[in-house]
């Protein structure tokens, strides 16, 4: 560690990694029920598991980018953080809100209140309590990293990854905005959650992965931030207009579905030079770094980005296949592999980069890491299929056959018990994660002699 | 990407090329905006009720198993046309009483079925939900759902 304060990522990786087991597990209990489903149906319903597993991954995640922030910030401005103290107080606002949102979700609390009551829209179900929370823990953290950049030395690198958490936050506020008219509701709900996962969040995960290949490889500054640049802008050229994905069949006007369906298949290009730029990064580079688990995330993320954000992104964006697909289990499959591959794996490559560092020590664990690599990869990637394999059949039966929707979930069923199997593969391999980060073994990997790359 | 573009050039295309389509972006959103007030619905049928059933939908958490103009969960039906695959579409007092039906003989108990909820609404917030999702099956979607499954 070579600043005192990055210690403090040290608290939000540790809680990152606790949401996450929470969310891993509460996937588990919801496919469960597609299963079984009347496992514990009136005390715990479906709708307040799914919340559970999505607010959580959403929260971790976001520990995640913040927890990445404060530790490769005062890197890169080469001075201590701003203030360590109020980054405390940021993790503990963020962490009080979280439990607050699970209480409320799961003995629903305060049902209908205006400030205390879960407000209910997807994803942005949390009371008015809780947003107000995240609002002040963004501004304090805010504050922080820009004064900490500003008045260190300047690099894209924070400059992207500024620029992105700015975004973010700024776009957090129109979770505010909750009109009447249902069509004007999506269309800006959309302003948070598309702009966030295809915008503003994808300049987070290519300056995290800018950072980790610098690191790694050693590869020269100039052409790392280049490329990130170059990435970046492929990303929001693409990202903001390709919103028209969402407005197909809201009550917007006709032309966004040909905006949508031009701009969104654009999507791809940020996931494929992200890809890109991490393979030919560690080709070029000469650096024999000992983290070998740090790399495998890495490249990973970059890889599974790019198949589950761009190809099974394009698999249904076009808008005269969205007709079909649209709300089936295929976006299901999207959303699953496009979130692991692209946020939960750059978090856990930052991680897993980090903690060795944080904690003083040489990299430990490393094969029980890239053994939780392939366990959640392989997982996810046959959850994906799975879940594809259900859409297809549901999207035959259901939109073109016009079959009722519980008739064909009845159809799919062997699908969802195939889910359920890879879900469990999936939580091992986060456990065993979690494991590898918290309880240091002996390392088994003998340090490489170098200049093999 | 040797000497094709500077690392400078590369920062200035991506401010410029963003902030260009930023503003396509908000033109874009401000002529929706104005698309959904005044074609794809109607504000005179957006009453009071229909604003408080969609706060019952909300605070019910229903988007969390169902989807609503194919944005939700996917364990429940799409409800964005429930009414018009109710054969109710057009028939408030007849759409207030399937949905009161259907919402006070939950859960069903049936061993293998999906299970809903009993939300214990009473029968203004009923009829309020009830004026939500018949509203919602005015808006038009460029014809989305394909047929009445939904």
């Amino acid at each position: 560690m070579k600043y005192q304060s990055q210690r403090v990522a040290y608290w939000y990786f540790l809680a990152a990694m606790a949401v996450f087991s929470v969310q891993v597990l509460g996937g588990l209990w919801a496919g469960w029920i597609y299963i079984d489903p009347n496992f514990y149906a009136e005390a715990a319903p479906f709708n307040i598991v799914r919340m559970l597993h999505t607010n959580a991954l959403i929260v971790w995640l976001l520990l995640g980018f913040f927890g990445a922030a404060y530790f490769l910030v005062p890197e890169e401005a080469e001075r201590e953080l701003q203030s360590p103290m109020l980054a405390y107080v940021q993790l503990l606002i963020l962490l009080l809100g979280t439990a607050g949102a699970v209480i409320s979700y799961l003995f629903d609390l305060f049902p209908g209140h205006w400030l205390l009551g879960k407000e209910g829209r997807e994803f942005l179900e949390q009371p008015l309590w809780v947003k107000l929370g995240i609002v002040v823990a963004a501004l304090i953290f805010l504050y922080n990293i820009t004064l900490t950049s500003l008045k260190g030395r300047k690099t894209a690198i924070t400059n992207v990854l500024l620029l992105g958490l700015w975004g973010l936050v700024l776009l957090f506020l129109f979770a505010f905005y909750n009109p009447g008219n249902l069509s004007l509701d999506k269309m800006f709900w959309w302003y948070v959650v598309h702009l966030w996962v295809e915008a503003t969040w994808e300049l987070v995960m290519a300056s995290i992965l800018a950072f980790l290949m610098l690191k790694l490889t050693g590869v020269d500054r100039e052409i790392v931030e280049k490329w990130l640049y170059v990435i970046v802008a492929t990303a929001l050229f693409s990202g903001i207009l390709g919103t028209g994905h969402h407005y197909y069949w809201i009550g917007t006007p006709g032309y966004w579905q040909w905006i949508g369906s031009i701009f969104s298949s654009l999507e791809v290009v940020p996931f494929f030079a992200m890809m890109s730029f991490a393979f030919v990064m560690v080709w070029k580079g000469r650096r024999d770094h000992p983290n070998k688990a740090a790399l495998l995330w890495s490249l990973g993320a970059a890889t599974i980005a790019f198949f589950g954000a761009g190809v099974w992104g394009f698999l249904h964006t076009l808008h005269g296949v969205n007709y079909y697909t649209h709300g089936t289990q295929i976006t299901a499959a999207h959303g699953h592999l496009a979130f692991y591959g692209a946020y939960v794996s750059v978090n856990l490559a930052i991680i897993t980069y980090a903690m060795p560092i944080l904690r003083g020590r040489d990299p430990y664990n490393q094969v029980l890491n890239m053994g939780s690599f392939w366990l959640m990869t392989g997982g996810m990637a046959f959850m994906t299929f799975v879940l594809t394999f259900a859409g297809t059949v549901q999207t035959h039966l259901q939109r073109v056959m016009g079959e009722a929707f519980m008739d064909t979930q009845d159809a799919v069923n062997l699908f969802y018990v195939m889910r359920w199997g890879a879900g469990l593969v999936v939580v091992t391999g986060a456990l065993v994660f979690i494991w590898a980060q918290l309880v240091p073994g002996r390392e088994v990997i003998a340090r490489g002699t170098g200049q093999e790359a | 990407m040797p000497e094709v573009m500077t690392k400078t050039m590369a920062r200035n295309v991506f401010y410029g090329g963003s902030l260009f389509f930023i503003a396509i972006f908000l033109v874009l959103s401000f002529n929706s905006v104005g698309y959904i007030r005044n074609h794809s619905t109607s504000a005179e049928t957006l009453t009071d009720s229909v604003v408080a059933g969609k706060r019952v939908w909300e605070e019910n958490a229903c988007v969390n198993c169902h989807t609503i103009l194919g944005e939700g969960a996917y364990f429940a039906p799409e409800l964005g046309n429930v009414m018009r695959r109710w054969g109710v579409q057009d028939d408030p007092e007849g759409a207030y009483e399937m949905l009161k039906g259907w919402m006070e003989a939950q859960p069903t108990g049936i061993e293998g079925r999906r299970q809903m909820p009993q939300f214990d609404l009473d029968d203004e917030e009923i009829r309020n939900l009830a004026d939500f999702l018949l509203w919602t099956g005015t808006i038009k979607t460029q014809s989305w759902p394909p047929n009445d499954a939904g």
